[in-house]
Parts: C-alpha cells; sequence; structure tokens
C-alpha cells in the first residue's frame, strides 16, 4: 500500500468552467462535432460515391479515425488499471480521467464507425440480429460491455462508499479491454482473404498499440486539463508516464517488425511486403516517414535523449508524433492493404474491368476527413462537459517537489 | 437452423407464383413413372430449400471467348445493374477477367463472379447474419437485414461483391437492392427457383460458347456432374478450402 495517505487525501473538483477559455473549446468542439455530422448525412444522403471509397477500397478515412479511437479508448484506461490493478498509487488520482477519457474515446470512435455505415439508421438490426460466428457482433457486445463495466469502476471510484469495490471493478476492465482490443485487432487478424491480413499478431499487435496511442493521448489531455484550469502536474507522475510512453512506443516498432518479418519469412508474402515497405507509393511513404520516423523513431529520441529528456515541451511534441504515427499506422494497415490486388492466380497477370490485378487507389474525401475528425471531437466534448459536471480532476497530479526519477517497473510496462 | 428459417420465408415471399407450378407438379408426379420436374420443384411450396441439391457451376476457359463480354451483359440486363459511369464504384456481379501466364504468355479468359462457397468468409464475418448461404448453396444478402458494414467485402477473397453507392432508379423485380447495402451474383436464385438457368449460362450458350455449366454438383447423372467428370477442374483460392460452388477448367 505505497503512498496509501496520498490516495486517500486526493480532493477532486469540478472545472470551473466560467472562462472564455473555457466556453470557447465547447464551442470549437460542438462545431467540430456539427460539421463531422453534417459530412455524415452529407455521404449518407449521397450515397458512398462521393467519399472516397469504392468497391475496391471499402473501408476508407472514417474506419482510420475510428479505429484510432477504438483502439486508444482500451489503451487510455492503462493509467487507472495502473493503479486499481498493478498498485501503482501514484497515478490513483488519474484514474477517474482515465477511465472518463476512455469511455469518450470508445463513443466517439464508435459514433464514426456507425455513421460510416452503408445502413446507419439500421443500428436498430446490428443490436438485435447476432451471427455470433462474426467478430463484429462480438465486438457489438465487448463495446457495449466496456462502457458498462468502466461506468461501473468510475461509480465505485466515486463513490465512497464503493470504493472498497474499485479494485475489482479496475480489475474486470483491465480484462476487459484487453479482450476488446483482441477483438479488434482480430477483425484484420482473421481475415483470410487479403495478403496482409490473416496474421494471429494482428491482436497483440492492437493491444500493444493502444498503450501507446491511449498513453499519447493520456499525456496530452492531462497537461491541457490541469494547465488550462491551474492545477500543477509534478515532474515525478510526466516522468513515469513518459517513460511508459516510451515503453509502449518502442514496443509498437518491435511488433511491427516482427509482423513484417513473419510476413517476410512466406515467400507467398513476399509481393505484398514489396508493396508495404518498398514500392507502394503513399502507403511506403506513410509507413516510413510518418509511422516509423514521425511515430516511433523521433518519439523515442524525444523521450530519452538525454537533451530532450526533461523537457514538457519535447514531452508533447513526442505524445503528438505517436498520435500522428498511430493515425498513419492504422491508414496503412487498413486502407494499405486494401490497395495491393487479391492474389487469385499465382504467377498470372490479371486484368479486368473491376480493377484486379492492379493497385487500388484511394484518395480521402473531405467529408470523409470532417466525419473523423468531428468523432476526436465528440470524444474530448464528452471529456470537457464531464469534468465541468463531475469532480473528475485532481487539485493536483503527481507530489508537489520533484523527486529522484521514478523508472517504471515491469508490472507498469505490462499493463 | 437460420437457413430453414430463410428458405422458409423465402418460400413463402414465392408461394403466389409457384401456387400454379406447384399444383401442376403435384398432378404431374402422382402418374408413376412421370418425373418432368427436376429435383428443384420436386419439393413442395410448402417445403424449403434442401441440401439435397448444391447448386454449382463449371466455367470451362478453352471455350470462354477472349472479350466476350455476353455473360456479363446478360448479368446487367437481368439484375437491372444499369451502372453510373463509374466504374469504381458501379456494381459488378460478374466481370471477365483476362489472364495471362507470366512465364508461357499464355493468356486466358475467364468470368469470374461470387463463388457460391460452403464455407463462405463473407458468412462467417458477417455481423447481422445478413450473409447467408441457403440450404441449396446459394449465398445471398438478406438486404432487409445487411447494415452496409463491408466486412463481407473485406473478407471475400475473390471480390465478388459490390456495395451500392448510390439511389438507384433502375431496379428490376426479382433483385431487389438497396442504397448502402452489400450485394453480389445470386446464381439467379430467382430463375433457379423456377427450373431455370442463370442468364449468363443462358447467354454464353446463346453466343455458342457453352463455356458455363450450371447444374446440381450432388446430381451424379446431372449435366454439371458429368462435365465435371470428364474434365479436370480448380477452385480459385483452394488453398483456403472454402469448397466453391463455382469450378474453373482450363486455367
Amino acid at each position: 500500500m505505497e503512498h496509501d495517505t496520498a490516495m486517500t487525501s486526493v480532493r477532486y473538483q469540478t472545472l470551473d468552467g466560467q472562462s472564455v477559455g473555457y466556453w470557447a473549446l465547447l464551442a470549437l468542439l460542438a462545431l467540430l462535432v456539427a460539421v463531422g455530422y453534417a459530412a455524415a448525412h452529407y455521404m449518407e444522403v449521397q450515397g458512398h460515391h462521393v467519399t472516397g471509397m469504392t468497391n475496391q477500397i471499402v473501408w476508407g478515412t472514417p474506419h482510420v479515425f475510428a479505429v484510432f479511437l477504438i483502439v486508444a479508448a482500451s489503451g487510455i484506461l492503462n493509467v487507472a488499471s495502473l493503479s486499481s490493478v498493478f498498485g501503482k498509487y501514484d497515478y490513483k488520482p488519474l484514474a477517474r480521467l482515465s477511465a472518463l477519457l476512455s469511455m469518450s474515446l470508445l463513443v466517439g470512435g464508435l459514433i464514426v464507425l456507425v455513421l460510416d455505415l452503408g445502413r446507419p439508421d439500421r443500428l436498430i438490426v446490428a443490436m438485435t440480429y447476432y451471427n455470433f460466428k462474426s467478430i463484429f457482433a462480438w465486438n457489438i457486445f465487448l463495446y457495449i460491455g466496456f462502457l458498462l463495466v468502466v461506468a461501473v469502476y468510475l461509480w465505485m471510484m466515486f463513490e465512497p462508499r464503493m470504493n472498497r469495490y474499485s479494485k475489482p471493478a479496475g480489475f474486470t476492465a483491465f480484462i476487459w479491454r484487453f479482450v476488446l482490443t483482441t477483438g479488434t485487432g482480430s477483425i484484420f487478424g482473421f481475415l483470410v482473404a487479403r495478403q496482409a491480413y490473416d496474421a494471429a499478431i494482428m491482436a497483440p499487435l492492437f493491444i500493444i498499440m493502444s498503450l501507446s496511442f491511449g498513453t499519447a493521448i493520456f499525456l496530452l489531455v492531462l497537461l491541457a486539463s490541469f494547465d488550462w484550469s491551474g492545477r500543477p502536474v509534478g515532474d515525478d507522475i510526466l516522468r513515469r508516464l513518459k517513460n511508459l510512453l516510451g515503453i509502449f512506443v518502442a514496443a509498437v516498432l518491435y511488433m511491427t517488425m516482427v509482423y513484417h518479418l513473419t510476413n517476410l519469412y512466406a515467400t507467398e508474402h513476399h509481393a505484398v511486403e514489396r508493396f508495404l515497405l518498398v514500392d507502394g507509393g503513399v502507403y511506403t511513404l506513410v509507413f516510413w516517414l510518418l509511422q516509423i520516423l514521425a511515430g516511433g523513431v523521433v518519439p523515442l529520441v524525444l523521450l530519452f535523449a538525454p537533451q530532450f529528456g526533461q523537457s514538457r515541451a519535447s514531452l508533447v511534441t513526442a505524445a503528438v508524433l505517436v498520435i500522428v504515427g498511430g493515425l498513419a499506422q492504422i491508414y496503412v494497415i487498413i486502407i494499405g492493404a486494401q490497395a495491393f490486388p487479391l492474389m487469385m492466380f499465382p504467377g498470372m497477370e490479371v486484368s479486368s474491368t473491376f480493377y484486379d490485378g492492379v493497385v487500388n487507389e484511394y484518395a480521402p474525401s473531405v467529408p470523409e476527413i470532417l466525419l473523423g475528425l468531428g468523432g476526436i471531437a465528440l470524444s474530448l466534448l464528452v471529456a470537457v462537459v464531464a469534468m465541468r459536471v463531475l469532480p473528475f480532476l485532481p487539485e493536483r497530479a503527481g507530489k508537489p517537489t520533484p523527486v529522484s526519477a521514478a523508472e517504471p517497473t515491469p508490472a507498469e510496462a505490462a499493463g | 437452423m437460420p437457413a430453414t428459417k430463410r428458405g422458409t420465408q423465402i418460400n413463402e415471399n414465392r408461394r403466389r407464383w409457384l401456387g400454379g407450378a406447384g399444383a401442376a407438379a403435384t398432378v404431374l408426379t402422382l402418374a408413376p413413372g412421370v418425373r418432368l420436374l427436376d429435383l428443384a420443384l420436386a419439393r413442395s411450396e410448402e417445403e424449403p430449400v434442401s441440401e439435397r441439391v448444391r447448386w454449382g457451376m463449371l466455367v470451362d476457359s478453352t471455350k470462354c471467348a477472349q472479350g466476350c463480354t455476353d455473360c456479363v451483359d446478360a448479368c446487367s440486363d437481368e439484375h437491372g445493374l444499369t451502372g453510373m459511369g463509374r466504374p469504381q464504384t458501379d456494381a459488378q456481379y460478374i466481370r471477365k477477367l483476362d489472364l495471362k501466364d507470366k512465364t508461357t504468355g499464355k493468356a486466358y479468359s475467364l468470368p469470374l463472379m461470387c463463388q457460391h462457397c460452403e464455407t463462405p468468409p463473407c458468412v462467417d464475418v458477417c455481423p447481422t447474419g445478413a450473409s447467408f448461404r441457403r440450404a441449396d448453396g446459394i449465398v445471398l444478402v438478406d438486404k432487409h437485414i445487411c447494415i452496409g458494414c463491408r466486412y463481407c467485402m473485406m473478407a471475400c477473397p475473390y471480390k465478388a461483391r459490390s456495395f451500392v453507392h448510390e439511389d438507384l432508379t433502375s431496379q428490376v423485380p426479382e433483385t431487389p437492392r438497396g442504397k448502402g447495402t452489400v450485394e453480389s451474383c445470386n446464381f439467379c436464385v430467382h430463375r433457379v427457383d423456377r427450373d431455370r438457368e442463370p442468364a449468363c449460362v443462358e447467354a454464353c450458350a446463346q453466343a455458342g460458347h457453352n463455356a458455363l455449366v450450371f447444374g446440381d454438383l450432388n446430381d451424379a447423372d446431372g449435366a454439371l456432374a458429368r462435365k465435371l467428370e470428364e474434365l479436370p477442374s480448380r477452385q480459385i483460392r483452394e488453398d483456403l478450402g472454402l469448397n466453391t460452388g463455382v469450378r474453373y477448367h482450363g486455367v
């Protein structure tokens, strides 16, 4: 029970919510949400021919945003798990914020996913007709269940009489998010048709991606909400989060490498690997420049090189880059994989009026991007409103005076 | 169970049309030795489609003429696929593929459509069960419960499915379609249930090519099974073990 006294003396307060800045932020987010909804409405009325999607690239930019948000939602709960499951009570004051963001990001991601359906008006059908062999069907339960589990977890944390149950609730949420992200990764992992999928590593890859993206978003929201509301953030907690982020970024790079090495070992996958890594045009560029360099290598330097290691600006930059790299990674996974032609006749040149045998073209359309940004804005809007209504934020995070460097333990990294 | 239930629903929908034919069939089968109707109509109208039949097709690539698109045109006419002049988003239930062996340079021509797998990946992944396989092997989309998620399109190894990208104005009664839902070759199920061949098969025969043979894979004496016995054939992406209903010869 380390830092037990710190845990019990935490005081939470709602955001004041009176400032011009708060209302301006609300207005900006609400505007983005409205524009995103209008974009979705436009796509639904016109039909999807006004988007970048085709019969060849069937999941486009909205899926990139939706999967990013859903994956990050699972990972952002890690901060709460660290205190509830792994007993790292330095994180305890941040557990409420972590749980709130996990719910709001999931809601934002799901809304984008639903609004990009061909028939979003049939949501009730998706809720009432199930094919239990479909991972999508499992995911509907996993997503709704996650929201319920985290809501209960939050209740246990908020209600003093229920505090003693917050540990089992947190443990349930911890298990649930692993299952949930396994489900999200398996959407791709279980697809036998496409060369870039059909890989069991997708599930653990998505789990480690969730931890990386979630921690990056958490850091940014933490710093913004605390700085803008005059709450101090101790260097100790930032250092812990920074080290965690670094470990997760390195782990994503490692899992990405293993994924490609596994594919490269199988000769039948050489063509798709060549496409993704060497001559895939925009996808190769996005992979190397945005995903690997900007989203992996540069953040690691910013987080761990001594000349950058202590600066909050470099921490913020690293977190932003991890988010950009994360979106790039999901772009390559979802769209790059579809751009590569299906291999139906090995050893043959194939051509048809249906774009067989050629690299499929895709360009994100404005409505698709606006819908995706609207989803991010909705996630943040929900969080900003919730912070105003309920005491999610502690008066301070971390210790008032800097302490010696607190390296994350293996348990933290595993969480 | 779901396949049987759906089969019953489909049967009920067709009841009115089949009424006359069913009554005639009942009378005809009363006479010993008279069997004018094959298995497809041997069942009564109350009976769901049966697993005794597995509809399938053999594509004889050696007879498929390069540049000929009669099967594709017939399909478009049959299902009202007029197209919007946007090839990337226009629906295609069947398409002609031109293949060239990279080593020998030999050219092949063949049509590709839904392969009506015995274990279809599209049916596995569909969250609502809109993608389903009828007991007689025809893979269909229930347009009433398709939510347009396109997971089936991601899962299909043959890219056999199309998404309706816009409002439609050219629908035909036999092929209900809908904006925002997914569709694909249905083996002209409305014809098959009336003991007719799919439109592509008919068109290919009319053109004198006879590259497409349609029939019951389970009927050892049927035209399809006999042809499959006579000619070596293969399945596309046989490695996936999907046991497709469409087989190919000569490629």
